[in-house]
C-alpha cells in the first residue's frame, strides 16, 4: 500500500492540518511505511469475528435528566484565544 | 413531458429535556451566550459524555408512537467534520444501528389518505450557533445550543408533491407534541427540517439524482422551496442539462434555492463508533414502560371522536390537530353538557378565527373551555339565540367576562314569553294594515318583513322559533 | 526522606517524624538540584505544594489524615489540575490552564497528597521514549545517554531520581509500563474501567488508563487505593466495590500459577534481558508458584492493529485542537480554514501530526473495512486469546519491552522500530486486562523490567505477586549513583 503526496494531502485536508510542502514526501514515506506494516493484518481470517469496539461488555449507563452544570463561561472563556460579549470569535464563516 | 416528484425528509426536532443529551447543562432557550455550555459541551480537553436516559425515553415514545422497532442495542458513532460551532470536531450522532427504525405515518392529501415510512429515527447531539452579524469582521460563536439531544427522524423518498411533504411535517409535528418530546417551535429552530427533492419522468423508475435543502424552518418554506426546486430540476431536465447532487440553502426572501461552495461537499464523515460510549440496550421492560405512558395518539383520537362524539371526519380531524385542541374540545364538551356537533362549530368556527386574528395558541386563549361551555350552555336553554351568542363571545374575548354576566349585564337575555312575543306581534299587526293585507292576499315574502320588524323591536331577543310559530298563526 | 517509600513516609508523617512542610521543602529542593540536568517537570508547582502540605500538616494535627495526606506526588501532565498549566507536553495546549481537576487528581487531592508538579511525557502521550514531547527530552537517571521511556517518561524518571516518591502515569499502549522498566521502578496499568479517565486527556479513548507510578508495589497499592472507583462523569467507568489492594499484598503465592507464553520469549528479545527474566522466574518457583508455557497466538498482530485503532480514535479525539476555544491559534488567519489548517499544522508535533494522518486516513470511505474494522476484529482474537489463557493460568508473565533504555535519536527516524518497542505491552491495552512492570535486575548497567498481567480486576493479585517479590529482592531499592 503505498500513498502519493497527492493523497497525503487529501488526507492532510480532511484532517485540518497544513502541512509544510518540503515535508510532504516525508510524511508519504512515513504513512506508507506504517500502511505497509499494517498490512499483516490482512492475512487473517475474520469473516465470523465480531468487531471489539471497547474492552468492556458493560451498556451504555443512563443519566437522569437533571441540571447539574451552571454558568462558568467567565472561567471557560479565560483559556480562549479570542473572545467579545461572551462570544468566541473566528474569522468570517461565509455561508 | 410527464414528471414526478420524489421527496425524503430528515425532520431535527429537539427533545424537550431539561438536560442536554450528554451533559448536566440546561437546555432553556434564549441565555446569555456561552452561559449554557458547560465543559462538556465545550469539548474541553479531557471531558466525557454520559448520556441522558431522558431523551432515550422520548426517542422510545416516537418509535412507539410510528409503530417502529426499538433497537435492542444501538451504537454511539462519531461523525467527524469542523465547523467553527461543532465544538469537538465531531458530532454524536447514531449511524449503523438507529434507536428507532421501520416506522411508518399516514397522511390525510386531498381527502385521501397514504402511507409514508418512516425508515429510522436516531439520537443525536445539536451543533452550536454561528453568529454573522458584524463582530469586528469576524463570525461569533455561541455554544448554548451545543449538546442539546435532537431526534433525527428520517422518512422514505414516499412523498410525491410539496403539498404532501407539508402534510407529513405537519403530522410528524403534532405527533411530538401529542408525545411531549419537543415544543415545535419552529422560530426557535426546536422543530426544522432538510428536504431530499429529486424528479424523474412519469415511466422512469429508478429515483433522479437529488439535491439536499437544509435548515427549512416553516411549513411555508418547506413548500415553497420544494416547489421552487422541483421547477428548477424539471427546467433544468427538459434544456438537455443534468441535476448535480449537491447541498443547496433557501434564501426565503429570494424564495429560490441556491447551491452550497462545493469545497463542503468534499466531506468525509469518517463515522466510527464513539470509544467513550458504550452499547445502548433497551430491554423489553423499559419498552413496556414507556408503552404505558404513551398517550392516545392523534389517528386513535381522531377516530374515537368520530365514534364517540358523531364527528365527520374533517371536524375530527381539525378537532385532533394538536393535543391542545383535542383538549380544548373535550373539556367544553364536558363541561357543556350539550351537543358535541354545537361545541365543534364554535371552536372550528368563532374560536378559530379569534385565535387566528388575535395570533394566539389555544392555550393561550382568553376564553377559556370552561366559558366557552358556559355560553354554550345558555344557547342550548334558549336564554339567548345563536345570533346574540356570537356578541356575546365577542364581548367575552375582549372583556374576559363570563356569558352569564355579559348577557346580565347587556341585557340580552332571549325573550321566550310566548304573551310578550304576542303583544309585541299584536302591535305590528296594528301598525302596518296594508303590509298584512297583502300577506293575506297571498304576497308571502311579506313574512319576512314581520320578523323583522318584531325582531326590531325587541332588538334581537325574541326566541326566533317562537316568534315564527306564533306569526303564522296571527297572520 | 527521599529513600523512603511511600509507606514509609506516610508512617513518618502520622508519627510526626517530620511535617508534610518539611518534605514538601525536601522535594522541592532536590527538584531544584537535579531537575534542570533531568528535564522530568513541565511545570513545577512550588507555592501550590508549600499550601498544600500545611492544609496537610492541619489534617495530621487534627487527627484527620489519611493514608496518603502528607505525601507528596507529581501528575502526568494530562490529567487536567483547575489552575495550573495542563499541557499534555504540546505546544497546542502551552498556554491551557484548565478550569476544572480530573478525577483522578480531585481524589488524590481530597486523600490529602501534595502535587509536586506536572510531569513531562510524550506530546499527547504519543511516543515510547519522551522524545516528542514540546518541552524537550528527558533524560533516564541510571544513564543520562538513554531515554526514559515514554509516554510517561517525566513521571518513571522522577521517580527513579528520587525527585518524587510517587506518580501519576497514562497508559495506552504502555505508557506506564514500559517507561517503569527503562527507569527501574514499579508501575501499574488497571484494568480499563478502573480508574476514571475524566479530565484525562483523550489520546485514544477505548485504550487508556490512568494509573499509579512508585517503586514498590505497596506504593502502587496506596495510590491505586486513591484513584481507583466509579465515577458518574465517566461511561467507562466500571460500578464495583474496589478491594483493600494493602490488604492482599503478603498472600502467600504457592500453588500460584504462571504462564510464560512463547511469543514473549521470541528471537526480538534481548538475550540479557531474557536471562534476567527467567532469575526472575526461578525467584517465584522458590516461593511456590508453578511455571507453564502458554500461547498467545495473534500477539504478533498486536502492534499493527494497535496502530490502526489508536491512530483513528485519535484523530477524532485531537479535531477540538481547533484554535477556537482553547489553547494554541495561529496568527492572522485569513479565514477559517486557514484558522483551522494552521493553528493545527503550528501545534502539533511530528508525531502527533502522523498518527492523526493515519487515523484520519484508515477511517475515511473506502478504507473503512479494511484497515478499522479488520483490527477491531483482530482485537476481539487477541482478547480471546487472553481469555483462553487465564483459563490455564492466574498470571502472565514476561519481558516489559525487547530491550533495555535506548539512547536518544536511535529511533526517531523510523516510527516502527519505536513502535516495535511496545510490541510486549500493547496487547494488554487491546484487551482491556491489568498489568505492571517491576524492576527484576540490570543489563549494561541499565533497568530491565517484567511484566505481569493479570486477568479482569486482578490488581490485587497483581499487587499480591509483585510485592512478594520484591519482599524477596531489593531491585527495586536499588538509586542510580549520581541521585543518592
Amino acid at each position: 500500500m503505498s500513498l502519493t503526496t497527492k493523497d497525503v494531502d487529501k488526507i492532510a485536508w480532511l484532517a485540518r492540518l497544513a502541512i509544510d510542502q518540503s515535508h510532504v514526501t516525508a510524511y508519504t514515506r512515513d504513512l506508507s511505511g506504517i500502511l505497509d506494516f499494517v498490512e499483516q493484518m490482512n492475512a487473517v481470517s475474520t469473516a465470523h469475528v465480531t468487531p471489539m469496539a471497547h474492552p468492556t461488555d458493560q451498556p451504555q449507563r443512563l443519566r437522569p435528566d437533571i441540571v447539574t452544570e451552571f454558568d462558568q463561561r467567565q472561567l471557560f472563556q479565560a483559556c480562549a484565544p479570542l473572545v467579545d460579549a461572551g462570544l468566541y470569535l473566528v474569522p468570517k464563516v461565509l455561508e | 413531458m410527464e414528471w414526478e416528484t420524489v421527496i425524503g425528509l430528515e425532520i431535527h426536532a429537539q427533545l424537550a429535556t431539561r438536560s442536554k443529551i450528554f451533559s448536566g447543562a440546561p437546555t432553556a432557550y434564549g441565555a446569555e451566550p456561552n452561559t449554557q455550555a458547560c465543559a462538556v459541551d465545550l469539548g474541553l480537553p479531557g471531558v466525557l459524555p454520559v448520556l441522558n436516559g431522558e431523551a432515550v425515553r422520548m426517542a422510545v415514545k416516537f418509535g412507539l408512537a410510528i409503530g417502529g422497532t426499538i433497537a435492542a442495542r444501538s451504537i454511539f458513532s462519531r461523525k467527524n467534520y469542523f465547523y467553527p460551532d461543532l465544538p469537538k470536531g465531531y458530532q454524536i450522532s447514531q449511524y449503523d444501528l438507529p434507536v428507532v427504525s421501520r416506522g411508518h405515518l399516514n397522511i390525510l392529501v386531498d381527502g385521501e389518505e397514504k402511507t409514508i415510512g418512516i425508515t429510522r429515527a436516531h439520537l443525536e447531539e445539536d451543533a452550536g450557533k454561528s453568529l454573522h452579524e458584524d463582530f469586528h469582521g469576524l463570525t461569533g460563536i455561541d455554544l448554548n445550543r451545543a449538546g442539546t439531544p435532537l431526534l433525527e427522524i428520517v422518512s422514505e423518498p414516499d412523498l410525491r408533491s410539496a403539498q404532501e411533504a407539508v402534510a407529513y411535517m405537519k403530522k410528524i409535528h403534532a405527533l411530538v407534541r401529542y408525545l411531549r418530546i419537543c415544543d415545535g417551535n419552529m422560530q426557535e429552530g426546536s422543530f426544522r427540517c432538510d428536504a431530499n427533492v429529486s424528479v424523474r419522468r412519469m415511466e422512469q423508475n429508478e429515483f433522479g439524482t437529488r439535491a439536499e435543502i437544509k435548515n427549512l424552518n416553516s411549513f411555508r418554506f418547506v413548500e415553497r422551496a420544494i416547489n421552487f426546486e422541483v421547477e428548477r430540476q424539471i427546467a433544468l431536465l427538459e434544456a438537455g442539462g443534468r441535476v448535480v447532487q449537491e447541498t443547496r440553502l433557501y434564501d426565503a426572501d429570494k424564495g429560490e434555492t441556491r447551491s452550497m461552495r462545493s469545497k463542503e461537499e468534499a466531506n468525509d464523515y469518517r463515522y466510527f463508533p464513539d470509544p467513550d460510549l458504550l452499547p445502548l440496550e433497551i430491554g423489553p421492560a423499559f419498552v413496556d414502560e414507556v408503552r404505558g405512558q404513551l398517550p392516545e395518539l392523534p389517528d386513535a383520537k381522531k377516530e374515537r371522536f368520530k365514534a364517540q362524539y358523531g364527528l365527520g371526519e374533517y371536524d375530527a380531524a381539525v378537532l385532533t390537530a394538536t393535543r391542545e385542541t383535542a383538549d380544548y374540545y373535550e373539556a367544553v364538551v364536558g363541561a357543556a353538557g350539550c351537543d358535541p356537533k354545537l361545541c365543534a362549530n364554535w371552536i372550528m368556527g368563532d374560536l378559530s378565527a379569534a385565535l387566528n386574528r388575535a395570533g394566539v395558541e389555544i392555550d393561550q386563549t382568553p376564553v377559556t373551555a370552561e366559558r366557552l361551555a358556559g355560553l354554550l350552555q345558555r344557547i342550548a336553554d334558549s336564554t339567548i339565540s345563536g345570533k346574540i351568542a356570537k356578541q356575546v363571545f365577542e364581548a367575552m374575548w375582549e372583556k374576559g367576562a363570563t356569558a352569564d354576566a355579559l348577557i346580565e349585564q347587556q341585557g340580552l337575555k332571549q325573550i321566550t314569553d310566548g304573551g310578550e312575543i304576542a303583544t309585541i306581534i299584536d302591535q305590528i299587526i296594528a301598525a302596518n294594515p296594508e303590509q298584512v293585507s297583502q300577506y293575506r292576499a297571498g304576497k308571502e315574502r311579506l313574512f319576512g318583513f314581520f320578523v323583522g320588524q318584531a325582531m326590531k323591536a325587541t332588538r334581537g331577543k325574541a326566541n326566533p322559533q317562537q316568534l315564527n310559530a306564533l306569526l303564522k298563526q296571527k297572520l | 526522606m527521599h529513600n523512603k517509600t511511600i509507606a514509609e513516609l506516610a508512617a513518618g508523617l502520622r508519627d510526626k517524624e517530620f511535617s508534610s512542610r518539611e518534605l514538601t521543602t525536601h522535594f522541592l529542593a532536590r527538584i531544584g538540584q537535579y531537575n534542570p540536568a533531568l528535564n522530568c517537570f513541565i511545570t513545577v508547582t512550588e507555592e501550590l505544594a508549600l499550601q498544600q502540605a500545611e492544609a496537610a500538616d492541619a489534617r495530621i494535627a487534627a487527627g484527620k489524615a489519611g493514608p496518603l495526606t502528607g505525601v507528596p506526588i507529581v501528575q502526568k501532565d494530562i490529567f487536567c489540575t483547575k489552575g495550573v498549566r495542563t499541557s499534555c507536553g504540546s505546544k497546542m495546549l502551552d498556554n491551557f490552564i484548565a478550569p476544572y481537576d480530573a478525577t483522578v487528581v480531585e481524589r488524590l487531592g481530597r486523600a490529602g497528597t501534595v502535587m509536586l508538579g506536572k510531569a513531562n511525557m510524550d506530546e499527547f502521550a504519543m511516543g515510547s521514549s519522551n522524545e516528542t514531547s514540546f518541552y524537550g527530552i528527558v533524560r533516564n537517571p541510571w544513564d543520562t545517554n538513554a531515554v526514559p521511556g515514554g509516554s510517561s517518561g517525566g513521571s518513571a524518571a522522577a521517580i527513579a531520581a528520587r525527585l518524587t516518591p510517587g506518580a501519576t502515569g497514562t497508559d495506552t499502549g504502555g505508557s506506564i509500563r514500559q517507561p517503569a522498566a527503562f527507569c527501574g521502578i514499579t508501575g501499574l496499568k488497571p484494568t480499563y474501567g478502573l480508574v476514571s479517565r475524566y479530565g484525562m486527556i483523550a489520546f485514544a479513548s477505548s485504550l487508556d488508563q490512568g494509573g499509579p507510578m512508585a517503586r514498590s508495589a505497596e506504593d502502587c497499592a496506596l495510590l491505586l487505593q486513591e484513584m481507583a472507583g466509579f465515577d458518574e462523569k465517566d461511561s467507562t467507568s466500571v460500578k464495583r466495590t474496589v478491594p483493600d489492594y494493602r490488604a492482599g499484598l503478603n498472600e502467600r503465592l504457592a500453588g500460584l500459577r504462571i504462564g510464560l507464553p512463547e511469543e514473549f520469549f521470541d528471537e526480538a528479545l534481548d538475550s540479557e534481558i531474557a536471562r534476567t527474566i527467567e532469575a526472575a522466574i526461578a525467584e517465584y518457583e522458590k516461593l511456590g508458584a508453578e511455571v507453564k508455557k502458554i500461547s498467545l497466538a495473534n500477539m504478533r498482530l498486536s502492534v499493527p492493529v494497535y496502530y490502526v485503532v489508536a491512530p483513528a480514535e485519535c484523530s477524532s479525539n485531537l479535531a477540538r485542537y481547533d484554535g477556537v476555544r482553547f489553547g494554541y491559534r495561529c496568527q492572522n488567519p485569513k479565514d477559517v480554514h486557514d484558522l483551522f489548517m494552521r493553528s493545527r499544522g503550528e501545534g502539533f508535533g511530528a508525531e502527533v501530526k502522523r498518527r492523526i494522518l493515519i487515523g484520519t486516513y484508515v477511517l475515511s470511505a473506502g478504507y473503512y473495512d479494511a484497515y478499522y474494522l479488520q483490527a477491531q476484529k483482530i482485537r476481539r482474537l487477541i482478547s480471546e486469546d487472553f481469555k483462553q489463557a487465564f483459563e490455564q493460568v492466574d498470571v502472565i508473565l514476561g519481558p516489559t519491552a525487547p530491550s533495555v533504555a535506548f539512547g536518544f535519536g536511535e529511533k526517531t527516524s523510523d516510527p516502527i522500530a519505536m513502535y516495535l518497542s511496545d510490541i510486549y505491552t500493547i496487547g494488554v491495552n487491546l484487551a482491556g486486562l491489568p498489568a505492571m512492570s517491576i524492576p527484576v535486575g540490570f543489563s549494561s548497567n541499565r533497568p530491565v523490567g517484567m511484566q505481569l498481567i493479570g486477568n479482569y480486576f486482578k490488581e490485587a493479585q497483581l499487587l499480591n505477586i509483585a510485592h512478594r517479590y520484591q519482599q524477596v529482592t531489593d531491585w527495586h531499592r536499588r538509586v542510580p549513583a549520581n541521585f543518592m
